[in-house]
């Protein structure tokens, strides 16, 4: 049974590293404060740039792997900018959107020819819109947390994703999302609980696959297109759930 | 550290059963440098049969016979990468566990050098007199390249030799399949890997062939003279001590019909 | 059940050698991972240091693997997961059957799992009567084709998008014969559109984990299709399936193993998909899976720690190794005969299937090291090749012929003069039989050699009697 299996493997992991019982005290000690200290190692230097400079990176990177990117002021001209991107698409103005704060505060009635469910997608769906709680410059890689209101699915069911994200909210490293992750988690408003998200997915570019004949194919399973709306003025806050 | 010294010929079992040329052309590149080369009498093989098949002890009793033959010099050469490190990196690992012979081990490592880059790295040599007409290509042996580090010296000494013109190898630094007893356990393989060795040779168009190791040398120009191909194999310290005028590897003595 | 075929490594391998389809197949592909790592390192300043982190990590957690690994479980059941110890195979798929049977499971999707190949699972459940679904690409193309995967990261690189085609068409009958299928787009299409559907009909998913984290009790997968993030949020049930060694202390030490991997495997700087999962879903959420099990599987790994093999268990399973492997480019990986090919399957098969059944692998190899000089987390795969040699040669494991082969040279190394005195006469014998032509085509005892290649004549006399005998070279000049 397994209660046994379990003392099993640690009875051998133990012997064959020359211990006849758990580590010493002190020992166990240093290893927790190693696991609460979460020290960074190594963090690539090309992620020393200022705020400007991050959203550049994170433009670059996020092209070079086949996202698209576009750039707008501010909120008020996002529904603008993805009923444009639709068309020129060739897709219907039909999306489901995430029900998160973010997007709420875009003028979406202002384009009365965009349908938009907020909620889940199911398969029928071809457009997904959702915000981004923080995305990471180093390697132009979206971070989405999930919750109520972010379901997960949103990020690979339809075919093309189109995400909002406040310039503000580019950091430089993975290191940085996990630290936004453990803030939220510290955060008694933040309704976590104490709790990480169920599922972070960082998104580098759309879905992609190369195991027929090393062709290099976007569209596998998750998303073929990737559209990414960064809003220059999009909020002052630091990184939060949408 | 003084650089011209009395130095130990570390032969080689290919090179003293198969092509003494290569020793002798040793001898005369480091003798042209100022050296003084003596030739240990008591000097076999370096032990890398028995090492890489397993054989702890007769690799520990070969490795502590080298090593007794050569500590006293102040530098010990070999015209092998592959030997050479043998020597350098192995031996110290065969001995670990005899801290006596550890320490004669680490202290024979110190001055262990393969051929080339002891002329280019220890003796600061910038350019060897010789002259070569003729394009060559140049592969580089795995254990040269990977546990010694030997890439760009070759290239430089054969940058300087006159008349010959040097075309890189497409994959030179993929293994040529030799791989000491790996080529006859495996033969299959081995064969498949030098025959893709064999095309990027062709394809660069170059009539000659250098290496910085017999077992690599004898493989590739085995497989040539096998297909037919019109390429003559040397050992690069041949061509860079100007003793590059007789039989290729693999050719009879009077070369009537080039091959 | 996943039976290996590695004591057959010979005959496998030369199979594989004439297999044209193969060869040319391999030859599209090797470039193409060559040349991406190559690229992704030239572009990181911070690659070589970074690998020696990663390197550190491993070898740290490795070192106190027992206090991670409770550490790491205790944190899964505070999230709401449960962690399920298997320490065989066997147990294993005791473990994944039960759970399937307590929520009346008839289909599991699963995302691509090496640990789930080594307990064969798959079998498993169809001889259970439940559905098993592969959904990554290369893995549904082999499991249409009854085949195993041929590398560890893209299992289907042996095939050529001709095979694709005829599997697909033999396979999915409901659909027009008279359809074009012939470019990899719309193969792509065609496999995208089939498993959607699956993605909707499972009631479980498995995947396995390229990590798992301590700190957070997480466990993280990397892909590049968005298939394991399907087959996780979708069903009820979702299963890890991972072993022992994939834990690191906290998600900062995960990021630093990221950075190398996707970068060692494809030459991206990250792959498309890299997913930290903790727990089932929150009350709240919309999507996610009601129940989040781990199975921490053994199967050998510790008994590999405190060996002289402990190095293997830093492995992430980047498969840099085998492509840069000229024997694996030769071969492919289904030569290898079992589950893990390519350089590190030559160190960790032995380990897990004992090296009387795995002794082959270790042994074809040319040490050439470019396997250890990829390596993101630098294992030194010839130097644990080698001790596989030693424990063969001191079980007497090794061919009859070879090893009297070279013992016979050893007994002449060891003796210099008794070896002159052999060496001098019979390499001037060999000279002068072979002096027409300078090489034999044939010569007993070296058929291993003459079978493919000319063997060069030596020149006559050794270079030591010739030495000996006063022999000097010329004075000459240099600078």
């Amino acid at each position: 049974m397994s209660a046994s299996d379990r003392n099993t493997i640690l009875y051998s992991v133990r012997r064959s590293l020359g211990r006849s019982g758990p580590v010493d005290d002190g020992t166990a000690a240093k290893l927790r404060a190693r696991i609460a200290g979460h020290a960074r190692n190594i963090v690539p230097a090309r992620t020393d740039l200022d705020d400007a400079g991050l959203v550049d990176l994170f433009q670059t990177m996020a092209e070079k792997v086949f996202a698209t990117v576009e750039r707008v002021s501010d909120m008020s001209e996002v529904p603008g900018a993805v009923g444009d991107y639709l068309r020129r698409e060739n897709l219907p103005a039909q999306v489901v959107m995430a029900p998160d704060e973010t997007l709420d505060a875009a003028p979406w009635s202002d384009n009365a020819l965009m349908d938009i469910r907020r909620g889940t997608p199911v398969e029928a769906d071809q457009v997904s819109v959702t915000s981004a709680p923080v995305a990471v410059a180093e390697t132009g890689t979206l971070a989405m947390f999930s919750g109520p209101a972010h379901p997960s699915t949103l990020n690979f069911i339809p075919e093309t994703h189109v995400v909002v994200l406040p310039a503000s909210r580019v950091v430089k490293a993975y290191e940085d999302v996990f630290d936004a992750v453990r803030a939220q988690m510290g955060d008694a408003e933040s309704g976590r609980n104490g709790l990480p998200p169920r599922t972070v997915n960082f998104i580098t570019g759309p879905s992609r696959s190369g195991d027929i004949e090393q062709t290099l194919l976007l569209g596998a399973h998750g998303p073929r297109r990737l559209h990414i709306v960064i809003v220059e003025d999009g909020e002052q806050d630091a990184p939060q759930n949408g | 550290m003084s650089q011209r010294s009395g130095v130990a010929l570390f032969v080689t079992c290919l090179v003293d059963l198969f092509r003494p040329n290569v020793g002798f052309a040793a001898v005369k590149l480091m003798q042209d440098a100022g050296c003084t080369v003596e030739v240990p009498e008591a000097q076999t093989c370096c032990g890398q049969p028995a090492y890489n098949s397993g054989d702890r002890k007769d690799t520990i009793a070969i490795a502590k016979q080298v090593i007794a033959a050569f500590e006293g010099y102040d530098h010990v050469v070999a015209p092998s990468g592959s030997c050479a490190g043998m020597i350098k990196k192995h031996y110290p690992e065969a001995l670990a566990d005899d801290p006596a012979w550890l320490a004669r081990a680490e202290a024979l490592s110190a001055k262990t050098h393969e051929l080339v880059s002891f002329l280019t790295d220890v003796l600061k040599i910038e350019k060897v007199e010789a002259a070569y007409d003729g394009t060559v290509t140049y592969h580089d042996s795995c254990s040269g390249l990977r546990e010694l580090g030997i890439h760009g010296q070759p290239r430089k000494l054969l940058d300087g030799v006159d008349g010959l013109h040097l075309r890189e190898l497409n994959d030179a630094n993929v293994c040529c399949g030799f791989g000491g007893t790996f080529c006859v356990k495996y033969p299959d393989i081995s064969n498949r890997m030098v025959s893709n060795k064999m095309d990027e040779i062709v394809a660069t168009g170059a009539e000659t062939l250098l290496a910085g190791d017999m077992g690599c040398l004898m493989n590739m120009a085995g497989k040539l003279h096998r297909e037919g191909a019109n390429v003559r194999v040397r050992h690069v310290a041949e061509v860079l001590a100007g003793m590059a005028d007789g039989p290729a590897i693999g050719e009879p003595k009077v070369a009537s019909v080039k091959p | 059940m996943n039976v290996s075929t590695t004591r057959n490594f010979k005959a496998n391998a030369a199979e594989q050698l004439a297999n044209e389809t193969l060869r040319g197949a391999l030859t599209k592909s090797k470039g193409h991972f060559t040349g991406g790592r190559a690229t992704a390192a030239a572009n990181l300043p911070e690659f070589e240091a970074l690998r020696d982190q990663a390197r550190d990590i491993k070898n740290h957690t490795i070192e106190n693997l027992d206090f991670y690994l409770e550490a790491y479980e205790e944190k899964v059941t505070d999230v709401g997961g449960q962690v399920h110890w298997a320490r065989t195979a066997e147990d294993a798929r005791n473990i994944v059957l039960e759970i399937c049977r307590s929520v009346d499971a008839k289909a599991v999707n699963k995302g691509k799992s090496m640990i789930s190949e080594e307990c064969a699972i798959n079998d498993m459940l169809e001889a259970n009567g439940i559905r098993a679904v592969e959904t990554d690409l290369g893995e549904y193309i082999i499991q249409l084709r009854g085949e195993t995967p041929s590398h560890i990261i893209a299992p289907a690189v042996h095939l050529t998008k001709g095979q694709v085609e005829e599997s697909f068409r033999a396979n999915h009958t409901h659909l027009d014969p008279d359809r074009v299928l012939e470019e990899p787009p719309t193969l792509l299409n065609e496999a995208r559109t089939i498993l959607r559907e699956k993605y909707f009909q499972a009631e479980v998913g498995i995947t396995g984990a390229n990590l798992l984290v301590a700190e957070t009790g997480s466990s993280i997968i990397v892909t590049n299709e968005g298939n394991g993030d399907l087959s996780q949020l979708i069903p009820k049930v979702h299963i890890v399936l991972a072993s022992l060694e994939k834990i690191v202390p906290t998600l900062e030490d995960a990021s630093t193993i990221l950075r190398v991997l996707a970068r060692s495997a494809t030459g991206q700087e990250f792959s498309s998909y890299t997913t930290v999962s903790t727990g089932p879903k929150r009350e709240g959420d919309p999507d996610g899976p009601e129940q989040y099990h781990v199975i921490l599987l053994d199967n050998g790994r510790s008994d590999m720690l405190g060996s002289e093999f402990q190095d293997m268990l830093r492995c992430i399973r980047c498969g840099a190794c085998m492509n840069h492997c000229p024997v694996y480019q030769s071969v492919g990986g289904h030569a290898y005969g079992w589950v893990y090919p390519g350089p590190m399957g030559s160190v960790l098969s032995p380990g897990l299937l004992g090296v009387d059944e795995a002794g082959h692998l270790p042994n074809a190899s040319s040490f050439c090291g470019r396997c250890e000089e990829v390596c993101p987390v630098r294992i030194p795969l010839p130097k644990l090749m080698r001790h596989w040699r030693e424990q063969e040669f001191e079980k007497h494991l090794s061919p009859g012929a070879a090893r009297v082969g070279l013992g016979l040279w050893a007994f002449f190394a060891k003796r210099p003069k008794l070896y002159q005195l052999a060496t001098g006469l019979e390499m001037r014998v060999l000279a002068w039989l072979g002096r027409k032509r300078g090489r034999f085509t044939s010569l007993p005892l070296a058929g291993g050699w003459t079978k493919y290649r000319e063997l060069p004549a030596p020149q006559g006399r050794t270079f030591q009697s010739r030495w000996k005998l006063g022999e000097r070279p010329q004075a000459g000049g240099a600078q």
